[in-house]
C-alpha cells in the first residue's frame, strides 16, 4: 500500500478552530431524505405528519417530481387537528388504516414528524406504538422526526436509521454493518470488494427490504458509508457494536483507507488487500486523472449542505489538486470526521452552521473558482460570475468507492468545463454584462 | 388530516414570496423554521432567477423555541433592513411560526423602522398559495396606494402578474401592446416589476386590467371601492376573449375599439384544411380557474374540439368554473386531489389533456398527450422565447402548443391504415416528437386496468383487482381492438366491456365489439 501523496503535516485540520455564526441557515430540513430513502427501501412507506409546506417541499426539493407512484405522502394537518390532539390521533389512525389497506405490499411504515407536529407536541412515538400493535406482524410502524427544528437535510436519514436500530435482530458472532443508504449499484460494488477481502457477514443499514435487517451485537463492527450518521452510530454502539472510524470512501484514497480500516478489524492480510484493491485503485486513479484536469490549481468554497463537505474537500484537495478556501458544514461531528480532517491540509476556514448573508459576503470576497452550494444559491452566484456545483447532486448520485471516483471528480469539473465552453457568450455584441439572468 | 401526495398549490407564505419576488425594493421577513428556505429554489431553479428572492427567514430551531423566538424575529428583521435597505417591508409567518404566535406584525412595528412595514395574515392550515398572493397584494395596496390625480392621458394598471406565474412575463408585454393599440397607456404593472413607490401611485390610472384574478382580485375590488377605478372582468386569453376584452376596455375607457389583428394567425390556421383532423377531438381541461375557463372557450369555439371534462384546483374559482362547465353540458371537477383528477381523466378517455404539469404526468401514465395551460409550473414553463398566452400572439402560441402534442393530419390516417407496419405503428408515437416520445402502445400503466367509472379514486394507489364481472376477450376481438386508433382504444375497450356486462355476455367477439360501437355511436 504505497501512497504517493504526502500526508498533511501533523493533524491537518483536526484542531483548526471552527467558525460558528448564527443567522439565516439556507439548508433543507430532514424530510428531504425521504426523496432517496423511499427509493432505497422498497417495502417502506413514509408518512409525514405535517403541513402543506412539508408536502410542497417534498415535491419541490428534488427539482423534479418523481411521479412514479411515490412511497411517501403527507398527512396535512388542518385547523381541526390543531384544536384537539385526541382528534388528530384518531385521524392519523384512520389515514394509516386506509393507507395500509391500499398498499398491502408495505412492510415498514415510518411516521415522520415535522415542525408543526413537534410544535403541537403530537406524540408520534406513542402513535407508532399504538399503530404497531394494530398492524403487527405484517407491518412494523416506526417513527422519526425530519423536522427542520430538529434536523438539517441528511440528519433526516440519520434519524430514520437510528429509529430502526432498536428493532434489529441480535447477533452473536463477528459481523460488519455498513450504515448509510447507497445507490444499489454502488452497494453491489462494495459487497464485491468486501467479499474479495473475505469480510463477512456484511449487513446493510438500511436494508432494501424488511427481512434483510442486519443483526447487531457485541461482535459487530460498524463502518459508516456516510458521515452524517452520528445518532445511528450511537444507537448501534448501545447495542454493543464497535465503531470503525476512517476517512470516507470518496476517491481512490478515501476508499482505500476505508477498506483498510475494515481489513484491519477483520485481520485481512496485506497481500490479500493489495490483490483485491490493486486493480480498482489503479482504475480509480486513471479515472480521476482523466476527469480532474479542469480542477487542478483551482479554489473551492463549500456552503453547508449535507455534512459530506469535509470528506469531499479532502478528495478535491488531495486527489484533484484543488485548494479549499472555506469548508462549511451544517454540523461538524469531530469524532466521525476526525480521520478526514487529519488528511485535510491546514488553510481553509472550517465553518459550522451558517449566517448565509455573511457567508455570501466571504464567498464574494474570495471569488473561488468553484462554489459548492444549494439550489437556492446556485443561479444567483452564477449570475455574479461564480461557477457553482449544486450540492444536492452529491447525495443523489453514485459517488462512493473506486469506480465512481472519476465520476465524482467529473461532477465538480463539469461546471468549469462548461464555463470554458461558453466563454464566447459573455459580453455581447456591444460588450458589457451577460444578458438574460432575470434580476 | 388530509392525505396528500402531490399538491397543486403550496402554502400561503409561498404566495407572499411570489408577490415579494416579483417586486423591486420590497423585502419579506418570514418567521419560519430551518428548512423553509427550500422555497428559494422555486424561484432560482424553476424560474432561473439570477438573484435570491428578497426574503429573510428566521430559520429557528428547537433550541430557539425554549429561548426567545420573538427576539430572533426582531433581530432578523432589523438585520434585513440594515442589509437590503428596502423601500417597504412585509412580515409574516409560515405554518410552524403561526403555531408559536409571536405576532411578526407587532414585533416589526416595535422596531420603528423608517419604512412602511406591512403585516400579513397567512392562515396556513386553511388556505393555500393563491390566497397568499391575493392577500399579500391586497395588504400592500391597502397600505401603500393613496388617492392621487388621474393621469392626463388614459392609462391602466396591469395587476396580477407575479413571480413564478405561468407566462406572466410575456402576457404583460402582449397586454401592453393591446392597450397601446387602443390608445391606453400603462400607469403601473404590479406586483411584477413594481416598486413600493409604484404602488403608491396606482390611483393615477383610469382603470385596472385584472390579468389574473387568482392573484389580484381582492386588490382590484378594493381599488374599485376606494380609488374609484373600474376593473376588467374579461381575461384576454384566446381570440374571442381578446376581442371581448378590447370591447370591455373600450366601454370602460370611453374609447373606440381599435385592434391590429394582422399578426393573429389562429383563425386561419384553425380553418385551413390540415386542421380538419382537429374536429371533435375530445379534450379534458384542468388548471387554475382563469386558465381553465379560457381554455374551454378556445377549445370549443376556436379549435373545434369537444370539451369532455373541465375543472380547477382552486376553490376560489369554483363558482365561475361550474357555470362555464354547465354551458358545456358538463359537471365541473373542483378538487385539489390529483388522484381524483387522474381518475376523472381516465374515465373521460380524452384524446388531449389541457392541464398543468400534474396533468402532464397523468397524461404520461395514461398515454394521453398533454399541453400545459396553467400553473403550477415547471422549468419548461419558462421558455427562453417569447411565448405569451394573452392577446393575438398568445392565441398563436396556444394553437401551436396544443396541436404539437397531437398526431398530425394525414399521419393519423396512415397510422390507422398501416397499423401492422413494423416501424410506423402507433406505439412509436408521433413521428415529429422524436424517439424519446412514447406512444400509448407501451406498457400500460396500472390505470389502464384499474380505472373505470365505478372505481373510486383512492383505489388507484394499489394495483386494484380487476372487476370479476369483465367478460373475456376472444383473441380475434383483441386483434380487432388493436386496429382501433390508440387514443380511442381504451374507451372502446371499456365501452365494449360495459356493453357485454350489461347483456351478461361471458365472452367478447369481433361482433360484440362492433355491436358496442354501434350502440355507443354518437
Amino acid at each position: 500500500m504505497t501512497d504517493p501523496r504526502p500526508l498533511a503535516a501533523g493533524r491537518g485540520c483536526r484542531d483548526t478552530p471552527v467558525l460558528k455564526q448564527r443567522g439565516q441557515r439556507e439548508v433543507f430540513c430532514g424530510l428531504t431524505g425521504i426523496i432517496w430513502l423511499h427509493r432505497k427501501m422498497q417495502d417502506a412507506f413514509f408518512l409525514v405528519v405535517g403541513s402543506r409546506t412539508c408536502a410542497h417541499l417534498l415535491q419541490s426539493a428534488a427539482g423534479v417530481m418523481i411521479f412514479a407512484e411515490p412511497r411517501f405522502a403527507t398527512a396535512v394537518l388542518e385547523e381541526k387537528d390543531l384544536a384537539g390532539l385526541a382528534d388528530a390521533n384518531a385521524e392519523l389512525d384512520r389515514e394509516v388504516g386506509r393507507l395500509l389497506a391500499r398498499r398491502p405490499d408495505i412492510r415498514r411504515l415510518f411516521l415522520v414528524g415535522s415542525c408543526p407536529s413537534e410544535v403541537i407536541k403530537l406524540d408520534l412515538q406513542r402513535a407508532a406504538e399504538r399503530l404497531n400493535r394494530q398492524h403487527a406482524p405484517h407491518v412494523a410502524v416506526l417513527n422519526w422526526s425530519g423536522s427542520g427544528i430538529e434536523t438539517t437535510f441528511t440528519e433526516g436519514e440519520d434519524a430514520c436509521l437510528a429509529a430502526m436500530v432498536p428493532g434489529l435482530p441480535s447477533a452473536s458472532g463477528r459481523s460488519l454493518i455498513v450504515a448509510g443508504a447507497l445507490p444499489d449499484v454502488v452497494e453491489d460494488q462494495m459487497q464485491r470488494l468486501l467479499a474479495g477481502l473475505g469480510v463477512g457477514p456484511v449487513g446493510l443499514l438500511p436494508a432494501r427490504r424488511a427481512d434483510g435487517a442486519p443483526p447487531v451485537g457485541p461482535g459487530t463492527v460498524v463502518a459508516l458509508a456516510q458521515p452524517f450518521l452520528g445518532e445511528t452510530l450511537a444507537a448501534l454502539e448501545r447495542r454493543g457494536a464497535r465503531a470503525l472510524l476512517a476517512p470516507f470512501p470518496f476517491g481512490e484514497e478515501g476508499t482505500t483507507a476505508w477498506l483498510a480500516a475494515i481489513a484491519g478489524a477483520f485481520g485481512v492480510s496485506a497481500e490479500r488487500f493489495d490483490a483485491v484493491t490493486a486493480a480498482p485503485r489503479a482504475r480509480a486513479r486513471r479515472a480521476v486523472a482523466a476527469a480532474a484536469g479542469p480542477l487542478a490549481g483551482r479554489t473551492v468554497f463549500f456552503f453547508p449542505d449535507s455534512q459530506l463537505e469535509v470528506p469531499l474537500a479532502r478528495f478535491l484537495t488531495r486527489e484533484c489538486g484543488m485548494r479549499a478556501v472555506e469548508v462549511g458544514t451544517p454540523y461538524l461531528h469531530r469524532g466521525i470526521l476526525g480521520p478526514d480532517l487529519e488528511l485535510l491540509a491546514p488553510g481553509p476556514v472550517i465553518s459550522e452552521g451558517q449566517d448565509v448573508d455573511l457567508q455570501l459576503d466571504r464567498a464574494r470576497a474570495a471569488r473561488p473558482d468553484l462554489t459548492v452550494c444549494g439550489l437556492g444559491l446556485a443561479n444567483p452566484m452564477e449570475a455574479e460570475g461564480l461557477a457553482t456545483k449544486w450540492a444536492i447532486e452529491l447525495v443523489f448520485t453514485p459517488v462512493h468507492f473506486y469506480d465512481q471516483a472519476g465520476d465524482l471528480a467529473g461532477l465538480f469539473a463539469r461546471p468549469l468545463r462548461r464555463g470554458g465552453l461558453l466563454g464566447g457568450l459573455a459580453g455581447g455584441v456591444m460588450g458589457g454584462a451577460p444578458a438574460g439572468a432575470a434580476p | 388530516m388530509k392525505l396528500t401526495v402531490w399538491t397543486y398549490e403550496g402554502p400561503p407564505h409561498v404566495g407572499a414570496m411570489r408577490v415579494a419576488t416579483g417586486m423591486h425594493g420590497l423585502h419579506l421577513v418570514l418567521h419560519a423554521p430551518q428548512g423553509d428556505t427550500y422555497a428559494d429554489l422555486l424561484f432560482t431553479m424553476i424560474e432561473r432567477r439570477g438573484s435570491r428572492p428578497p426574503v429573510t427567514y428566521t430559520t429557528f430551531q428547537a433550541r430557539d423555541l425554549g429561548a426567545d423566538t420573538a427576539n430572533l424575529f426582531r433581530s432578523a428583521c432589523r438585520d434585513a433592513w440594515e442589509r437590503f435597505r428596502p423601500a417597504a417591508m412585509i412580515v409574516g409567518a409560515s405554518c410552524t411560526a403561526e403555531l408559536i404566535q409571536d405576532d411578526p406584525g407587532g414585533l416589526a412595528e416595535s422596531l420603528g423602522l423608517p419604512v412602511p412595514v406591512v403585516a400579513l395574515e397567512l392562515p396556513s392550515y386553511s388556505r393555500k398559495e393563491n390566497f397568499g398572493t391575493d392577500e399579500t397584494f391586497l395588504r400592500l395596496v391597502r397600505a401603500l396606494a393613496r388617492p392621487v390625480a388621474r393621469t392626463q392621458a388614459v392609462t391602466a394598471n396591469l395587476i396580477g402578474p407575479v413571480a413564478l406565474g405561468f407566462r406572466h412575463r410575456d402576457d404583460v408585454a402582449e397586454v401592453t401592446r393591446l392597450l397601446s393599440g387602443m390608445g391606453v397607456g400603462v400607469n403601473a404593472v404590479a406586483p411584477m416589476g413594481a416598486t413600493p413607490a409604484d404602488l403608491a401611485r396606482l390611483g393615477a390610472a383610469h382603470f385596472n386590467v385584472l390579468m389574473y384574478p387568482e392573484h389580484a382580485e381582492a386588490a382590484a375590488r378594493w381599488m374599485e371601492r376606494e380609488l374609484g377605478q373600474p376593473y376588467t372582468r374579461v381575461v384576454p386569453v384566446g381570440v374571442g376573449a381578446t376581442r371581448d376584452f378590447l370591447q370591455e376596455v373600450g366601454r370602460i375607457a370611453g374609447l373606440p375599439v381599435r385592434a391590429d389583428e394582422s399578426c393573429l394567425r389562429l383563425p386561419w390556421w384553425s380553418r385551413s384544411v390540415d386542421s380538419t383532423y382537429l374536429t371533435g377531438k375530445r379534450v379534458f381541461v384542468f388548471g387554475d380557474g382563469t386558465h381553465a375557463i379560457a381554455a374551454a372557450r378556445i377549445a370549443r369555439d376556436e379549435m373545434g374540439f369537444d370539451v369532455v371534462g373541465l375543472g380547477c384546483y382552486n376553490r376560489e374559482m369554483a363558482r365561475a368554473v361550474r357555470a362555464v362547465a354547465a354551458a358545456h353540458g358538463l359537471e365541473a371537477l373542483v378538487t385539489d386531489d390529483y388522484l381524483e383528477v387522474e381518475a376523472a381523466i381516465a374515465a373521460a378517455a380524452p384524446e388531449l389533456i389541457l392541464g398543468t404539469q400534474m396533468e402532464r404526468h397523468i397524461g404520461k401514465r395514461l398515454g394521453i398527450p398533454c399541453a400545459v395551460i396553467s400553473a403550477p409550473v415547471h422549468v419548461q414553463d419558462f421558455p427562453a422565447r417569447y411565448a405569451p398566452q394573452m392577446g393575438w400572439e398568445g392565441a398563436n402560441v396556444i394553437f401551436d402548443s396544443w396541436v404539437h402534442p397531437l398526431v398530425m393530419g394525414l399521419e393519423e390516417h396512415l397510422l390507422t391504415m398501416f397499423r401492422e407496419d413494423f416501424e410506423f405503428h402507433d406505439g412509436a408515437g408521433p413521428s415529429h416528437l422524436g424517439a424519446g416520445s412514447h406512444g400509448p402502445g407501451g406498457p400500460p400503466g396500472p390505470l389502464a386496468a384499474a380505472v373505470g367509472p365505478a372505481s373510486p379514486a383512492p383505489a388507484r394507489a394499489a394495483p386494484a383487482p380487476v372487476s370479476s364481472a369483465v367478460a373475456a376477450w376472444l383473441p380475434a376481438a383483441e386483434d380487432e381492438l388493436r386496429k382501433i386508433p390508440f387514443f380511442v382504444r381504451a374507451k372502446a375497450r371499456r365501452n365494449t366491456e360495459r356493453f357485454a356486462a350489461e347483456r351478461g355476455l361471458a365472452a367478447i367477439g369481433v361482433d360484440t365489439l362492433y355491436e358496442a360501437k354501434a350502440h355507443y355511436a354518437r
